[in-house]
């Protein structure tokens, strides 16, 4: 099997995800006791019989489930309408896009110094296997792991904010909203700063136990003392030979984390109260806006599954010899 | 007329600590002699110290090997005595290694000119253009098509990666090449291709060559003297000639004698086994006191388990051609002196 | 590590004064609320007056059996799954694998969220301890299954089991007698780390407040801990407890299951840049 091939069948089972992801989004509704009306419109709202019957049928809810409101579901879905927040009173679409941006910002952030950081420290603890400096980094990342991401958050919110007077809520100041970007930049950093230290320390252990890993049985490949019988010095031989080959799995371990950046997100975003995605996820959950966590955990997944994939292409770039799976 | 020899190694003896806190004795006293041009075997049962032998040379042992005694000159200067840095500036320009299983050695992300290339660039001999023609110029001594340069190494066959292996070896016009079991992951078709590719290429070039395997066939084909090693210490050492029709040491006699003579099956009737050695090699953290033979030797004297013997000079005299061997039974001096 | 967290779980009854539940009244009668560490409470109160060392010792019990109850089912299903995908290959393997795949790349968290919200609106009459165990369980048996897979198609190649199948052995015998006992102790490895995931991510579902609000759990005391302002009241003794006590669980699991993994799979010889700065130990005096 060649590369093209390889891709073919990545392609295939990123279609399949998606479509579990969507059968399960959209069961979400119909599994619900009682009418389902209710959960597009919310359970505290008090509408007449005619209105819900009305309703229901604009909703196509009086339809048999499968095949009908199915497709039409699909069909709306891919149109981008993904109904309307009941809580929100806004169309999920628009309140998704919304905050979308934010997300990014800060997964974006963390993830970035996390490999940055996780990647330098791996590599150094690797080859200066057994020195303090290893040591004291596998104890650093053991540690690391083992913190529940929303008690880390905690932690530091209630450090930063006693100790150094970090703000804790939201993603700026009250009073900046509206200004143009670069005035509130400042503002803007003071509110990401908790936040995305969060993430970064999370991660970073991760990256670096891997790192430290690839590294260690990269130079115990023998194509590293040919280096070294060449006559390059040691740092030579990491940086022309070791480093590359190293550097593929996390390459994979960073389309893996995707999935878990997202969720870290969701713990980080609720303790900050930072208008993102995240937030926005637990809001719908203890809501019980369905609509919305409907919308949410549709596009949390799919972009998930598209990043995955990108991934794969990415380290086929990489490694010539990807051949078969 | 006397030229010195391209690399001298006396009285080597290197040791490595293991995991339980044991040290294994890899070798002692190891001493021979390479004239440019020339290409000496190192022969021997596996663990007894061949590679060993070339790493320290190189100075490329593991973390945990340590070189205790010796001296390896390379045209005179003492390689144990510099520094790693100028010991860097040697490597590979001036001797150079073909690795066991040349299958791993080679990076598996990069194309195989490249790391040619990078060879050269390295000691800076010449600059980018001229070193791509040089690689050209490799890939076709060891019978690459120039097309193939680049191409990644997972892309050749076994036969062509240890060509490629030889080609980079040579990449730096070294005087001296260090060649571990080159031919043994090969069959043996290849194995006689690349084993005939390297006698062209020492004519060619005047390169000494020191050949490390276990097999004697080779040996015989290609060596003018050959080392003989057992347990870490060297057997016998000499002309090959010499050594295989009058081998002096008994390991050297039992190891010929269990080498099947295919060209004449005739020579063993019906029922006649294989002669093997009893017996197994050394542990080397737990070595015999005396001769490290002794155990298995079938020649065996009391003197043979307490001390460890002399080599004697056992080449006719004012012959050019060298034979040494170590074994008690050969020294009539010593023997005299211990039945008193 | 694990074993005083498991001892305290057991014997929670003895170690504290109060019940979880109970509320501390001081001398007037009123609940004691967010009071610091004293005597009478080592831990200080949280904000109805309940005794946090109390809370902390039962909640133990609750963490730690959903963790190691989803831990179980996360083993059983992957290894199963490892087991039937690496032995009889093929387009079962192909099957489990893609199975394995596709609930891999679905992020874990969104999706166990949604399982959730979706099951418990569904009045099942069950705890909803019992829907956390499953759902954790269910999504994170991935990890297991991929090594129990590959450790069994090494084991399959090799002689014994030619061997076993030669004397007519049937597959079922094979696998309890021959390759069960070799991955056993894989297993029990992942399974440790697996229990650690477990015990995380039950704190975090708590935290969220899907746990069970009778039921103490160290996730749901920092829920409370979150929603009712301890932060900003600086009750540090609400929030810090559990979370410490749920990295120090965690943790011990981590380094037992490494242990085990190192026990197994040991990495011995150092790799080729190692420094060796002793390699020409020679003596320079009294040389030649």
């Amino acid at each position: 099997m060649n590369r093209r091939d390889f891709l073919l069948r990545k392609i295939g089972l990123s279609l399949v995800t998606i479509l579990v992801v969507v059968v399960i989004d959209f069961m979400l509704f119909r599994v619900l006791p009682g009418d389902p009306i209710r959960s597009v419109i919310g359970r505290n709202v008090r509408i007449s019989a005619d209105t819900q019957q009305a309703l229901r049928e604009q909703f196509g809810l009086d339809k048999p489930v499968f095949p009908d409101q199915f497709f039409d579901t699909l069909g709306q879905w891919a149109q981008g309408n993904l109904g309307v927040s009941w809580s929100l009173r806004r169309p999920v679409s628009e309140v998704l896009r919304s905050k979308l941006g934010n997300t990014i910002l800060l997964i974006g952030i963390g993830q970035l110094l996390a490999i940055i950081l996780g990647v330098t420290l791996g590599l150094l603890a690797g080859w200066k296997r057994k020195t303090a400096l290893d040591i004291g980094a596998l104890t650093f990342s053991l540690v690391a792991w083992s913190i529940p991401t929303f008690w880390l958050g905690i932690i530091l919110l209630a450090a930063g904010s006693t100790w150094f007077g970090f703000p804790t809520v939201g993603i700026i100041s009250p009073q900046n909203t509206g200004k143009p970007l670069i005035t509130i930049l400042p503002d803007l950093a003071k509110h990401l700063f908790l936040p995305t230290l969060t993430l970064t320390i999370l991660y970073l252990g991760e990256y670096m136990l891997i790192m430290r890993s690839s590294i260690l049985e990269v130079l115990s490949e023998d194509y590293i003392l040919t280096a070294k019988a060449k006559g390059m010095s040691d740092w030579q031989v990491l940086w022309k030979h070791a480093l590359k080959n190293a550097m593929l799995p996390i390459v994979t371990l960073i389309a893996i984390n995707l999935g878990f950046t997202v969720s870290g997100a969701i713990y980080i975003e609720t303790v900050f109260s930072y208008d993102g995605l995240g937030k926005l996820f637990q809001t719908a959950l203890t809501k019980q806006d369905y609509p919305l966590l409907q919308g949410a955990f549709l596009l949390l997944a799919v972009s998930v599954i598209l990043a995955n994939l990108a991934a794969d292409f990415l380290y086929v770039v990489l490694d010539p010899r990807v051949k078969e799976t | 007329m006397t030229t010195i020899p391209i690399l001298s190694v006396r009285n080597l003896t290197a040791e490595f600590q293991l995991a339980n806190k044991k040290n294994a004795r890899a070798i002692e006293n190891i001493s021979f002699d390479v004239m440019p041009g020339q290409t000496i075997g190192l022969v021997g049962e596996s663990g007894c110290g061949k590679t060993t032998t070339l790493m320290s040379i190189m100075r490329l042992l593991p973390a945990n090997g340590r070189i205790l005694a010796g001296n390896a000159y390379f045209k005179g200067n003492d390689l144990f005595a510099i520094s790693e840095q100028e010991m860097r500036d040697h490597r590979w320009k001036d001797l150079a290694i073909i690795f066991q299983g040349a299958m791993n050695a080679l990076n598996p992300v990069m194309k195989i000119g490249n790391q040619i290339r990078e060879a050269i660039l390295l000691h800076n001999l010449m600059d980018r253009e001229k070193a791509d023609a040089r690689v050209d110029e490799l890939l076709e001594l060891v019978g690459i098509p120039r097309l193939r340069r680049d191409q990644y190494p997972h892309q050749y066959s076994g036969g062509m990666r240890q060509r490629a292996m030889i080609a980079m070896a040579l990449a730096c016009s070294p005087e001296l090449l260090f060649a571990d079991e080159p031919t043994t992951a090969l069959d043996v078709m290849i194995q006689a291709q690349v084993l005939e590719l390297l006698k062209q290429i020492q004519i060619k070039l005047g390169l000494a060559i020191v050949l490390v395997t276990h097999d004697l066939g080779v040996i015989a084909e290609m060596c003018d003297e050959v080392v003989v090693m057992y347990g870490g210490m060297i057997a016998e050492y000499g002309d090959t000639e010499l050594v295989y029709n009058q081998p002096q040491h008994p390991y050297t006699q039992r190891l010929l004698e269990s080498f099947p003579d295919l060209s004449s099956p005739g020579n063993y009737s019906a029922g006649q086994d294989l002669m093997t050695i009893p017996g197994t090699p050394p542990s080397l953290s737990d070595l015999p006191a005396g001769c490290r033979f002794n155990p298995r030797c079938h020649k065996t004297i009391e003197i043979c388990k307490r001390m460890i013997p002399n080599s004697v000079d056992m080449s006719a005299p004012g012959s050019q051609k060298k034979h040494y061997a170590t074994c008690h039974l050969l020294n009539r001096d010593e023997l005299k002196a211990y039945d008193q | 590590m694990v074993i005083s967290a498991i001892l305290t779980a057991l014997f929670a009854p003895l170690l504290t004064p109060y019940t979880p539940t109970e509320v501390i009244r001081d001398s007037n009668g009123d609940g004691l609320t967010f009071a610091s560490p004293s005597v009478h409470a080592p831990l200080g109160t949280d904000d109805a007056g309940r005794d946090i060392w109390s809370q902390l010792i039962y909640g133990a019990r609750v963490s730690l059996m959903v963790g190691f109850l989803a831990g179980f089912i996360a083993m059983f299903v992957g290894s199963t799954f490892g087991i039937l995908a690496g032995y009889f290959g093929g387009r079962l393997d192909n099957l489990l694998m893609r199975i394995t795949d596709v609930l891999l790349v679905i992020p874990d968290l969104p999706l166990m969220l949604v399982l959730v919200a979706t099951l418990r609106q569904m009045d099942l009459h069950v705890s909803p301890l019992v829907v956390l165990i499953a759902v954790i369980g269910l999504l994170y048996w991935t990890s297991t299954a991929r090594l129990i897979r590959s450790q069994v198609l090494t084991i399959k190649e090799r002689q014994f089991v030619a061997r076993a199948r030669a004397i007519g052995a049937g597959n079922g015998h094979i696998i309890r007698k021959h390759i069960l006992p070799q991955i056993m102790p894989l297993i029990v490895a992942n399974t440790v780390l697996i229990i650690s995931t477990a015990i995380l991510v039950e704190s975090g579902l708590a935290f969220l407040g899907l746990g069970d609000p009778t039921q103490p759990s160290w996730g749901a005391m920092l829920n409370f801990a979150f929603d009712r302002s301890a932060i900003t009241n600086g009750a540090w003794w609400f929030y810090l407890p559990p979370g410490l006590a749920i990295v120090w669980v965690t943790l011990g699991c981590v380094l037992l299951g490494n242990v085990l993994e190192e026990m197994l799979n040991p990495r011995l010889t150092a790799h080729h840049l190692e420094s060796n700065k002793n390699m020409v130990a020679i003596q320079k005096e009294g040389d030649k």
